[in-house]
């Protein structure tokens, strides 16, 4: 248990740079991840956290083997998976789950509920008794068993995360990417979701990387965190350690721009020149 | 002293209704006072931006206004022919939009995409429209007004068209701006930039604003008054410091309950009870029903 389910080490991830494409010929690569170093913990939830265009959800990419890195490592459950082609990634698969940011379009407006649940489990080899899987799947997320029946379009958007909650936990994977899955949800809905994704996690032992620009939910959700800028790692620690005592001036410039609901009736004043 | 003051916008009573009949605003009442913001709070479905619409006259075809009325520094906007109180809505009121993008033209710099509006609506010379664009760039804290107002709005980040939208807000001495989610797409340090620079031009021009926006602590931040909408109805109003100090609204309290803090992990969050979101419909049905007998 001590082994952690990710190992990373100086990975790199490159990407055409659509901005100095030239007329003809092929964008020339740019490293959108500058060489990453950490470890994630089996059974715990890590937070990446970021502004636009840090890297996080290319980390997250990379991680489940939607892109290949360019360079480094990456160590899954004892297997080095960096440079695996898709037919032998296949079978990992099942253990390397996803939940979306949009479940409007991460969801087929075509197949019902029930078919969208099954179809991983179908093509993991579990498609016997699927119908007492999918209700279990259900259920798991508090949904009723009538919306098997349903399409997406007659789903609230919480609902609608639910199911992709359901699908991906749906083959009790091993580790779960969890991309910004409650930015677009109203915050009643995103305490339903994140408190649901809270107690799975626990009683499943899930291991998930949760991948938020907002590091109120980090905190809540999270046992480590992960702040990234500009493709690279500026600070990681455990969670309580990075928010009573953030080493970094930029991670403190993060916590500081968050706007609290509470009053301060300093905090639009212009910032006192720090002395650094 | 209060009591004399026109508000800047008096809204009353003002209800919308879907053409299936549906009421999608409920006996909306608001005022804000000028030189000061009024911050719109509520989630998706709430009716914040359909009251900001009804303000500036561009609701969809499909929302019919059946009650109420509207009061632009005390000129019944219902009372204009329609030629009239667009020119008034033009001439008094702008809007800072949520997404810079779409608001923009991609193919026309910025500079023309300013200076249109002065010279198009208010009928100035395009000399004088310059000069203001350029003081207003100037007071957003745009370094190079030159190169902004050549560029396209690709070329600029987020962070940039965002300034450039509120200083062609402000261009035009509106005395009423209704922000609508100005920085809901942007990263929370562009954020506090924005929320600064906006407070700032709104205190030196004197400006009232309906600022419309989803996060409790945004509407801590930048507004002094504030109502909390639900389905189209203002469930609570007040001074915001009071809010925040007492709420007395159930949904408000679950609002502020369920609104993350990370100074507080786990007394925020928590999921909005079924008896609160039960209760509000009982009060939307209740405030439905009594409309509806004088309504027919």
């Amino acid at each position: 248990m001590a082994e952690p389910l990710f190992s990373v080490r100086g990975l790199k991830v490159a990407l055409p740079d659509m901005t100095r494409k030239p007329l003809i010929g092929r964008a020339p690569m740019a490293d959108i991840l500058k060489g990453l170093d950490f470890d994630l913990p089996r059974g715990s939830v890590t937070g990446i956290v970021g502004e636009s265009g840090s890297g996080k959800s290319t980390l997250g990419r990379a991680l489940v083997r939607l892109l290949e890195p360019s360079a480094g490592s990456i160590v899954f459950d004892g297997r080095d998976i960096t440079h695996l082609p898709e037919a032998k990634l296949r079978p990992l698969r099942r253990n390397l789950q996803m939940i979306f940011q949009d479940p409007m379009s991460s969801l087929n407006p075509r197949r019902t509920i029930f078919s969208i649940i099954a179809a991983p489990l179908r093509q993991n080899g579990l498609g016997d008794n699927l119908k007492a899987r999918v209700a279990e799947a259900l259920q798991r997320v508090g949904l009723p068993q009538s919306f098997a029946s349903r399409y997406r379009h007659e789903l609230s958007g919480g609902q609608r995360q639910r199911v992709g909650i359901a699908r991906a936990l749906a083959l009790a994977p091993k580790f779960v990417l969890a991309d910004e899955i409650v930015s677009g949800l109203d915050v009643s809905t995103q305490a339903q979701i994140l408190t649901l994704l809270e107690r799975l996690a626990a009683e499943m032992g899930l291991t998930i990387a949760f991948i938020s620009h907002d590091l109120s939910v980090i905190r809540r959700l999270c046992r480590q965190v992960i702040v990234m800028r500009e493709g690279a790692i500026v600070e990681a620690s455990a969670t309580d350690a990075l928010f009573d005592n953030p080493q970094q001036a930029y991670t403190r410039d993060l916590l500081a721009a968050i706007p609290l609901p509470e009053i301060d009736a300093d905090w639009l004043l212009p910032a006192a020149k720090a002395p650094t | 002293m209060s009591a004399v003051v026109k508000p800047c916008l008096d809204i009353r009573s003002l209800s919308a209704v879907l053409p299936n009949g549906q009421r999608v605003l409920r006996s909306v009442s608001l005022s804000v006072q000028p030189g000061e913001v009024r911050a719109l709070v509520g989630e998706s479905g709430a009716g914040k931006t359909m009251i900001g619409k009804a303000v500036l006259g561009v609701l969809p075809t499909s929302v019919r206004i059946v009650e109420g009325d509207m009061l632009l520094e005390g000129e019944d906007l219902g009372r204009l022919q329609p030629k009239a109180r667009r020119t008034l809505i033009g001439a008094r009121t702008a809007l800072i939009p949520q997404d810079p993008l779409t608001a923009l033209n991609p193919s026309r710099r910025i500079g023309p995409q300013m200076t249109d509006r002065l010279v198009r609506i208010l009928g100035w010379s395009g000399q004088r429209a310059e000069t203001r664009i350029r003081q207003l760039l100037d007071e957003v804290q745009i370094r190079d007004p030159d190169r902004v107002t050549k560029s396209y709005p690709h070329e600029l980040s987020g962070g940039m068209r965002q300034r450039v939208l509120i200083a062609a807000a402000f261009a035009a001495e509106p005395r009423l701006i209704v922000a609508d989610e100005p920085t809901t797409a942007l990263d929370v340090t562009v954020q506090k930039q924005i929320l600064r620079l906006i407070a700032q031009l709104q205190r030196e021009h004197g400006t009232a604003i309906l600022f419309v926006t989803h996060d409790l602590g945004v509407v801590a931040k930048i507004s002094q008054k504030v109502s909390v909408l639900y389905a189209g109805k203002v469930v609570e109003e007040a001074e915001t410091a009071d809010l925040f100090a007492a709420p007395q609204h159930p949904y408000t309290r679950a609002l502020m309950a369920a609104t993350p803090r990370y100074t507080d992990p786990f007394a925020s969050l928590k999921p909005v009870d079924e008896a609160v979101l039960a209760g509000l419909a009982a009060e939307i049905a209740a405030a439905d029903q009594a409309w509806r007998r004088p309504h027919g």
